[in-house]
């Protein structure tokens, strides 16, 4: 039953609880049990919207930064990436296998801007052995959503 | 000039859905709900592959009775999902779509007078190829106290000595409804009894919402080499326009079916075909999903109609609902093409699939929740005028 909520509140946040139990044969208070219980297991850590900035007025860069960092003994990489994760800049914040060590996810409003990060806070860690940034140029699909078109129902009206 | 027709095609009556086509094509803001296809893409990497092989300019003929490697990955997905054993070699054929198989099981089995059994509701191509084969149909009506299952009462009440083969159209289309392990095993008993054939329909397999899978009735003993298996790839892997399907049972059969196949179509599409490939070895997981999606939207709907207070059995198969729509005193024409006009929602009247189909509604929910949502607070609006017409 969880599974099935978590896998509905990813896609649809919004949907109204009396309307998932009926979609998922269950009572609107079980739903609403559950997922209380989840929020305070911080199995469901917040409500997001997908929005696309491009369509608005604000102006918005996002980057992907390879970092390679030394780690440091005893700690891992969980300091270092706390020091990087708390600029309210970071988007998240990732370890990953390969051939560096932590991706990070910046939003800046300008190129300069994420550039200065970059240079200013990240590169000047101690830790941080070298950094790569690619900035996103355009995205085609975002947290699973196609957000390039928009689908037409071109079936026929009335079929056997 | 003389005439140019036989009168075997005029005398064939045309479909009862045509003219609702016809009127809501007319009008703008239609929402439908009587639509006999999925909802969904077909899964991206089935695309893919048929992108893929036009590329590769895999565009000539295949054999007749369809790929070999596609005959041998149905069987092991007939294996796997029903417990089914075919030889891909001579018990399995690909067809245009799985309404080819039915009309050819009828050309190759009946000779003039072969009465066929045909329980009603059910999709409108059953009775017209069994005329066009010289066969003579024998509807059963279905109803609703038994959830539109056929009964062995039924059956043995329709049964002649001219009775040859039984259509088993299960899951159902237009009702939903199933067919599960113990009433099958009734079924197969008469039909063993009284040596008769079985062309089981299978197209909805996939789309069955009970705890237990779908079961074809080809799975119980004795019963595969008297069994038509028609299957296919439109319902359950959202491939309708692909036109794609197959066919399994007793070579002696499919030999016959085959022949006239390589006459009348040579080979199913190619590029369908290895497309169709990939739908079995890889897509196990887009199917349960789509399946999942439509299982909500039923419950969703039985709520809806339970609030509106419209009779209606709980089905667990396909993409339909059924509800009974007597109350009204009117027919189902008369009710679809009022809430046509007025609320502008499409919906096929019940007596579109046979005479006692008459006083229900067919209903698909082959459509997103949010189009369902509009559909169904349109339907509601209607009915409470009607209801409100008639408190006066």
């Amino acid at each position: 039953m969880r599974e099935q909520i978590l896998t509905f509140l990813e896609k649809n946040s919004k949907i109204d609880l009396g309307e998932l139990a009926i979609l998922l044969g269950s009572s609107e208070a079980v739903i609403a049990n559950e997922v209380q219980k989840m929020e305070q297991e911080h199995i469901i850590c917040g409500y997001h919207t997908l929005i696309d900035w491009d369509k608005t007025s604000v102006d918005k860069t996002t980057a992907l930064i390879e970092v390679r960092v030394t780690p440091q003994r005893g700690q891992g990489f969980d300091n270092i990436a706390e020091r990087i994760y708390n600029y309210p800049e970071v988007q998240s914040v990732y370890l990953i296998s390969g051939a560096y060590d932590l991706l990070v996810i910046l939003e800046g409003k300008t190129l300069k801007e994420v550039a200065s990060f970059v240079s200013d806070k990240l590169s000047t860690l101690d830790t941080v052995i070298s950094t790569a940034t690619h900035f996103i140029l355009k995205k085609y699909k975002d947290d699973g959503i196609i957000l390039a078109k928009k689908s037409k129902d071109e079936r026929m009206l009335v079929t056997p | 000039m003389r005439n140019p027709l036989a009168d075997k095609a005029v005398a064939i009556k045309p479909s009862g859905i045509r003219k609702f086509f016809d009127i809501a094509s007319e009008m703008e803001d239609v929402v439908s709900l009587g639509v006999g296809e999925p909802d969904f893409d077909t899964p991206w990497a089935v695309r893919d592959e048929g992108i893929y092989t036009l590329e590769q300019g895999k565009t000539f003929y295949t054999s007749n009775a369809g790929l070999k490697e596609l005959r041998q990955e149905i069987c092991r997905y007939l294996k796997r999902r029903f417990g089914l054993e075919y030889d891909p070699l001579h018990e399995t054929f690909l067809t245009v779509g799985g309404s080819e198989g039915i009309d050819l099981a009828f050309r190759a089995m009946l000779n003039p007078g072969d009465e066929v059994l045909i329980p009603q509701p059910c999709y409108v191509s059953y009775l017209p190829c069994v005329e066009l084969a010289d066969g003579v149909p024998v509807t059963i009506d279905l109803k609703a106290e038994n959830e539109f299952r056929l009964t062995k009462q039924e059956l043995l009440e329709h049964i002649t000595d001219k009775t040859k083969i039984l259509v088993l159209p299960f899951p159902n289309n237009p009702t939903g409804a199933v067919m599960e392990r113990k009433d099958l095993e009734e079924i197969a008993e008469v039909i063993r009894e009284k040596d008769l054939f079985v062309l089981s329909d299978e197209i909805y397999a996939e789309l069955t919402y009970t705890e237990e899978n779908h079961v074809s009735i080809a799975s119980l003993p004795g019963m595969k080499e008297r069994t038509i298996l028609i299957n296919g790839f439109s319902k359950s892997h959202a491939m309708t326009g692909w036109r794609l399907g197959y066919c399994c049972g007793p070579r002696q059969i499919l030999d016959q079916m085959v022949k006239i196949h390589q006459f009348a179509i040579m080979c199913a599409p190619t590029n369908s075909q290895y497309a169709a490939v990939v739908a079995l070895r890889d897509c196990d997981q887009e199917v349960a999903k789509m399946r999942e999606a439509y299982n909500q939207r039923r419950r969703y709907l039985m709520h809806a109609f339970r609030e509106m207070g419209l009779p209606c059995f709980e089905p667990f198969g396909a993409f339909y609902v059924f509800p009974c729509i007597k109350e009204f005193g009117m027919t189902s024409d008369e009710f679809a093409t009022r809430l046509l006009e007025e609320e502008h929602v499409a919906v096929v009247p019940g007596n579109a699939f046979g005479d006692c189909g008459e006083g229900f509604l067919r209903i698909s929910y082959a459509y997103s929740l949010e189009a369902l949502k509009i559909a169904l607070g349109r339907l509601e609006k209607f009915v409470t005028k009607l209801r409100a017409e008639k408190e006066k």
